[in-house]
């Protein structure tokens, strides 16, 4: 059909439609079109292009030629609390349950780079992740979990040199040497100041820690992915789908020039970085993103960067299902919430999945709970047919438009960004925070005037009980910890911290010295991470926010 | 009622702060004179804020889990400076069985996920005193 046709063809079908919609009208506050045709793609829609084919340039359909076809995503939970030894047995369970990779959460205090027995860290120790104070916690984390066999992601920006560093060094104690070991750190400095707070340094020392991580691994551990340039937090900080990807990759953007800036040459250490999306409420939105988000990296890397290596295009993600879309109203229907990300996240091609509980709009998620999201995943992969064909939404009219509306919006916020001087001059503006709380505000405001349901939040709601068996993280764990600590203290070689501590403290004040390996000395001796990063807050400073609202 | 002057703040190491910015601002447009403190404030910090700023409300934030331990904390903290009429409440993610200890300890009110922004501020109506 000619498109002239197909154009006079939905002139009449929207006539006949708009007749019919004061005896038969349509929902308030939608936003796609009514009907997506041909004449959405345009007439010069090249295949070619725009889509190409997974696996090349420029990575729209996947970035694998055979995406699930060959092995199901990495189903990755996320999983940490109280001590190294409550977790470590999770972690068993996990693997012995059909996980096929590790993800550490770990403690406020550990992410911000305290000891469990500052009086910064009070309340703090093992409730949201699992409290790691030295290289004698992290054995106990990975105790009979051979490193050579798993991967592991870990949720660490500000220390994340230190807990590399602890990897590396329970990973020498198993005899497994740092070339075989395979995983992640987040190690996304950027975000932490825009959306998610876990900031220790300034910005100018921080991205030396990253750029000093990539260039220590491209040498010594080169399948480690030196970093997850997350839009996860920022969307869960309330930004739209657009703006997640957007803000994202100008923050990946700022480590590649960064990168250079230190010398490094981009193929190098592109071929690491990894990027970590959300899997929202809306399916095909969040699927359009997806793939937008591949399409504009690709172009970034090639065109901006002047990346000759395919792998240095390819925008590989983990995915999380959005925590924030979670109600405690009715927890059970999350259940069902989560299913539907899932599928978003597995249309829209991860490479790894964390697929959240449906408990953890109340607390840390039990092991019921837990099992249940897990066996989601598995569910998607082995039956319901979404993962059985690469790409299987490409060239639905809608998917397709919306992944042009999506890619259109995040240029022009990456436009907007580069005129300001880049996502860290951004982010020091208040620019990007304002985005989001903007978005956040809205989406509420949308809630709260019922523009936008919610079940069991502002319609379909019921009086209920509230739940039981909850996990709850004993006060005692802090108490556990500062023993450990105190013991620890005692029975290392405290001459031999001292030194190393002293020798991190001298090269940090040097720019041009590289701080793993001084990192992994002082992690060796057991000098802990509350003692290597005061050392480090003492050369560097700490980041003083600026607050908006 | 006289000008009522909101403290939000988010003691301990939590960055979470989508909703106390979503709640400071909606306090804002109802009218009342908002602070938020930011992200990572002790106790100590929290309660010299709310004399420095004479402040009729102080709205904890806290998604963590540590609010047992510093919800009370910053309500001793204020009875030592002699904000004794300062309304606190807190909100977050906050397991129904905690409630009670924090209301016993001086929280008059604990909001948890899903609350409207607008029973917070009629919540402030009612019991502040200003």
């Amino acid at each position: 059909m000619a498109f002239e046709d197909i154009k006079a063809g939905l002139d009449k079908f929207n006539a006949g439609v708009e007749a019919k919609l004061a005896k038969a009208p349509e929902r308030a506050n939608l936003e796609p079109n009514r009907l997506y045709t041909p004449l959405d793609l345009g007439e010069d829609f090249d295949y070619v292009t725009k889509l190409g084919f997974p696996g090349e340039y420029p990575f729209t359909r996947g970035v694998q030629p055979t995406m699930y076809r060959g092995r199901f995503w990495t189903m990755r939970m996320y999983a940490g609390f109280s001590t190294a030894k409550a977790s470590n047995e999770r972690y068993r369970y996990l693997l012995a349950n059909g996980g096929s990779g590790l993800s550490c959460a770990f403690d406020l205090p550990t992410q911000i780079g305290y000891d469990s027995d500052d009086p910064m860290a009070e309340g703090e120790v093992g409730k949201v992740g699992v409290a790691i104070d030295s290289l004698a916690d992290m054995e106990i984390l990975f105790d009979q979990i051979p490193l050579d066999k798993v991967s592991t992601s870990m949720t660490i920006n500000a220390p994340a040199s230190v807990l590399l560093a602890m990897y590396i060094a329970v990973a020498e104690k198993q005899g497994v040497t740092p070339d075989k070991l395979r995983g992640t750190i987040q190690n996304d400095i950027l975000k932490e100041y825009a959306a998610r707070g876990t900031y220790i340094f300034p910005p100018k020392p921080s991205m030396r820690l990253i750029t000093n991580i990539f260039e220590y691994c491209s040498k010594n551990v080169p399948q480690w992915n030196t970093i997850s340039i997350s839009g996860y937090h920022i969307r869960e900080a309330g930004s739209t789908a657009a703006q997640e990807i957007a803000f994202t990759i100008a923050d990946g953007i700022a480590y590649v020039e960064a990168a250079i800036k230190a010398g490094m040459d981009v193929d190098a250490f592109a071929g690491r970085l990894s990027f970590f999306w959300n899997a929202h409420n809306n399916v095909l939105e969040e699927v359009a993103k997806f793939r937008a988000s591949r399409r504009v990296w690709a172009k970034v890397m090639k065109e901006r960067f002047g990346a000759k290596k395919p792998k240095s295009m390819m925008l590989r993600v983990h995915t999380q299902t959005a925590g924030s879309m979670l109600t405690a109203q009715q927890p059970n229907n999350n259940i069902v919430r989560v299913a539907l990300q899932t599928a978003a996240a597995v249309m829209g091609g991860t490479q790894s999945l964390h697929t959240n509980s449906k408990d953890e709009a109340l607390a840390l998620p039990t092991t019921e709970s837990v099992t249940i999201a897990l066996r989601t995943q598995q569910i998607v992969a082995y039956e319901s047919g979404l993962a059985d064909t690469v790409d299987p939404l490409g060239g639905s009219y809608y998917v397709e438009a919306l992944t042009d509306k999506i890619e259109k919006e995040c240029w022009a916020y990456i436009e907007k960004i580069d005129e300001l001087g880049g996502a860290p001059e951004a982010i020091h503006k208040g620019y990007i925070q304002r985005e989001i709380q903007d978005s956040a505000y809205k989406w509420q405001m949308d809630v709260e005037k019922g523009n936008r349901i919610i079940v069991g939040v502002n319609k379909f709601t019921q009086e209920e009980e509230p739940p039981k068996n909850l996990l709850r993280v004993d006060a005692s764990v802090g108490v556990e910890q500062a023993a450990r600590l105190k013991e620890l203290r005692a029975k290392r070689d405290n001459d031999a911290v001292k030194a190393n501590l002293a020798a991190l403290e001298k090269a940090a004040a040097d720019e041009n010295e590289n701080l793993m390996p001084y990192i992994l000395d002082c992690v060796r001796v057991y000098a802990t991470e509350g003692e290597i990063c005061g050392v480090l807050r003492k050369v560097f400073g700490e980041y003083q926010a600026h607050t908006t609202l | 009622m006289a000008n009522i002057r909101v403290l939000v703040a988010k003691p301990g190491l939590d960055g979470h702060d989508r909703g106390a910015k979503v709640v400071a601002r909606a306090l804002r447009d109802a009218g009342f004179e908002v602070i938020y403190t930011g992200i990572r404030l002790t106790p100590e910090q929290i309660a010299e804020a709310a004399l420095q700023d004479d402040v009729n409300v102080v709205a904890l934030s806290l998604l963590s889990g540590a609010h047992n331990t510093l919800f009370p904390k910053v309500v001793e903290l204020l009875k030592e400076k002699g904000l004794t009429d300062v309304l606190v409440i807190g909100g977050g993610v906050i397991p129904a069985a905690d409630i009670p200890g924090l209301k016993a300890a001086g929280i008059k009110e604990v909001f948890t996920p899903g609350t409207p922004t607008s029973d917070i501020v009629k919540f402030i109506n009612e019991n502040v005193k200003a």
